[in-house]
């Protein structure tokens, strides 16, 4: 089977993100990384394999240049070859234009199964699962804690923690699945691994070659677009006190204080 | 004036307070319409017509409880095609986001996620805020083309009545075909106990690595009890199995804005920031002088969460007497 993985090359989430002047994240400010979260989703292509399903693994990425970094971190951790989706037009694109250059590309690769990270850790909307599944037309099992592949009955089943409810969920493959940071840690990339990333296939497509029409993407069909961006003012500096015997009677004055007790 | 579709989250007809935040919200924005999935809807309508409904959409079919996502996803495209709203607001869980990205890819229109508010423009479009970047930045933005879909996260605004009669449309859906649905195969509700939810709840009071056991969450549970509040928990705690997943304070768990969150032996990392910085009040309790939490207390106590919470708890309980 066809396994694509999407991986997302973000700003390093632990470093001071900002913005540009035209409102889009600024992805010069910060070094770069493979999106933590991603990790997830190819660590669990990755089991697939090795569960003993005959799968081939392609990591897909959208992004400028630097982008192929994460393409070559996700192959120093395992799986076959890559696709690279680079084009000047899609700067600035919002979900839904990066949802649809990564599922013709997608579609032009063919698949069976398109495994995704629950989320970006820079836009995090976690929304790009959904709109695959939407324009590929196939089952969207997503944000699973856990997943079973059945060859025999063509599907893919897994277990989804919502909000009140713990749900098990079935799509038949073809199908979109989104997997969370607790469906089993990610496997570090061994030395051997790194090496072998360096000599794996990696396509560089264009929208022209997605058969994309520039207008289809990037800022200008962006259709949301943000007013102002402004860093939170940093909150007010608060009391801080050393606890000497009564610092559980000091907090019950302060909460009274504010009307919480 | 404008009709914007709200999309109600619900539990077997009892509504869930977001929904109620939605309504609120959306009669900024125009006359809001609620669209109500699965059985119930009789019971559901007062409390919406309570909120400012001015109409109740109800959509009762097998397909609701038997598919994930989808079937919400039919109703409100067909819906929306009918009734021309100016705006589609939906809570921002899992399942809320999920609907409102097909549906934009559907109405071909602008999306945004995760709103902490929303306000009319001079020409009453919605304008909404979020906090990004790990809630380091409040972003403003709108939707510049089409029926613009916004999610809103719990605790957005305060639910104000403004009662209505809502009349009350039943639709006919025509859903598609199951093959590229998600099959619901069983559905375990969580039981929450007596304590109000993590993403509703006026006070948090949350536990980390410093409670150091499944069972020293007692403590955090006493706290918790005392104020009237939900108990959540850092990721590092969860991840040590002391307290189940579904109350994760975090990027990755659930994300909250109450009025008082309370750190107990939390140390700040940014995970945990991510979903809890934009708390009213901020109270943090650690051993550690130097743990980064305490640069977003409002109020710190540098000492034993073993020694402080219980003596809290037992102070409070002394003042209401």
């Amino acid at each position: 089977m066809k396994i694509v993985v999407c991986v997302k090359h973000v700003p390093d989430a632990t470093a001071d993100r900002t913005f540009t002047e035209d409102g889009t994240t600024d992805r010069d400010a910060v070094d770069s990384v493979l999106s933590e979260l991603d990790e997830y989703a190819v660590e669990q292509a990755l089991r697939i394999t090795e569960s003993g399903v005959d799968a081939e693994v392609t990591y897909l990425t959208v992004g400028p240049d630097d982008a192929k970094d994460a393409l070559r971190k996700a192959l120093a951790m395992g799986g076959d070859r890559a696709i690279h989706v680079s084009d000047d037009d899609i700067q600035g694109s919002d979900a839904l234009g990066t949802s649809l250059v990564l599922a013709k590309a997608i579609e032009r690769h063919g698949f069976d199964l398109v495994v995704c990270g629950m989320a970006s850790t820079d836009g995090s909307m976690g929304v790009v699962p959904a709109m695959l599944a939407e324009r590929l037309g196939v089952p969207a099992v997503t944000h699973l804690d856990e997943l079973a592949i059945s060859i025999e009955d063509g599907s893919v089943t897994g277990r989804r923690e919502g909000e009140s409810a713990t749900v098990r969920v079935q799509g038949t493959l073809p199908a979109v699945v989104s997997v969370t940071d607790r469906s089993g840690d990610a496997r570090y990339p061994s030395f051997k691994g790194i090496m072998a990333a360096k000599k794996k296939p990696v396509e560089t497509l264009d929208l022209a070659d997605l058969d994309i029409e520039p207008e289809w993407t990037g800022r200008s069909a962006a259709r949301s677009a943000v007013d102002t961006a402004a860093k939170r003012p940093p909150r007010a500096k608060g009391e801080i006190v050393a606890d000497e015997g009564a610092g559980g009677v000091g907090l019950a004055a302060f909460l009274t204080a504010k009307k919480f007790a | 004036m404008a009709e914007i579709l709200v999309l109600v989250d619900h539990v077997d007809g009892t509504v869930r307070k977001p929904t109620l935040e939605l309504l609120t919200l959306a009669r900024r924005l125009g006359e809001p319409s609620a669209v109500y999935l699965g059985p119930g809807a009789d019971t559901a309508t007062d409390v919406l017509g309570t909120y400012g409904a001015q109409k109740v959409y109800v959509v009762d079919a097998p397909d609701v409880a038997e598919h994930l996502v989808t079937p919400a996803v039919d109703a409100l495209t067909q819906i929306a095609a009918s009734s021309g709203p100016a705006a589609v607001l939906l809570p921002s869980s899992l399942d809320g986001k999920e609907i409102a990205a097909r549906l934009a890819v559907r109405l071909e229109a602008g999306l945004i996620t995760d709103a902490v508010d929303i306000t009319a423009d001079e020409d009453g479009r919605p304008v909404t805020e979020q906090s990004v970047f790990a809630a380091t930045y409040q972003v403003t933005a709108h939707v510049t083309e089409g029926v613009p879909v916004i999610t809103v996260k719990p605790n957005a605004t305060a639910p104000e009545p403004a009662p209505a009669t809502p009349v009350v449309e039943k639709v006919d859906v025509t859903f598609d075909p199951a093959a590229t649905a998600t099959r619901v195969l069983s559905r375990t509700p969580r039981v929450g106990g007596d304590r109000p939810e993590l993403t509703e709840a006026d006070i948090v009071v949350s536990g980390g690595r410093g409670v150091n056991g499944a069972e020293n969450f007692a403590v955090i549970e006493r706290l918790a009890d005392a104020l009237g509040a939900a108990v959540g928990a850092s990721r590092a705690a969860v991840d040590a199995g002391w307290y189940p997943h579904s109350h994760q304070v975090g990027q990755t768990g659930t994300q909250v804005s109450p009025q008082l969150y309370i750190a107990a032996g939390i140390s700040g990392a940014i995970q945990h920031r991510a979903g809890m910085q934009t708390s009213k009040t901020i109270v943090a309790v650690n051993k550690d002088a130097d743990a980064p939490i305490f640069e977003l207390a409002d109020y710190g106590v540098v000492g034993d969460l073993f020694k402080v919470l219980p003596q809290l708890a037992e102070e409070i309980d002394r003042r209401r007497g």
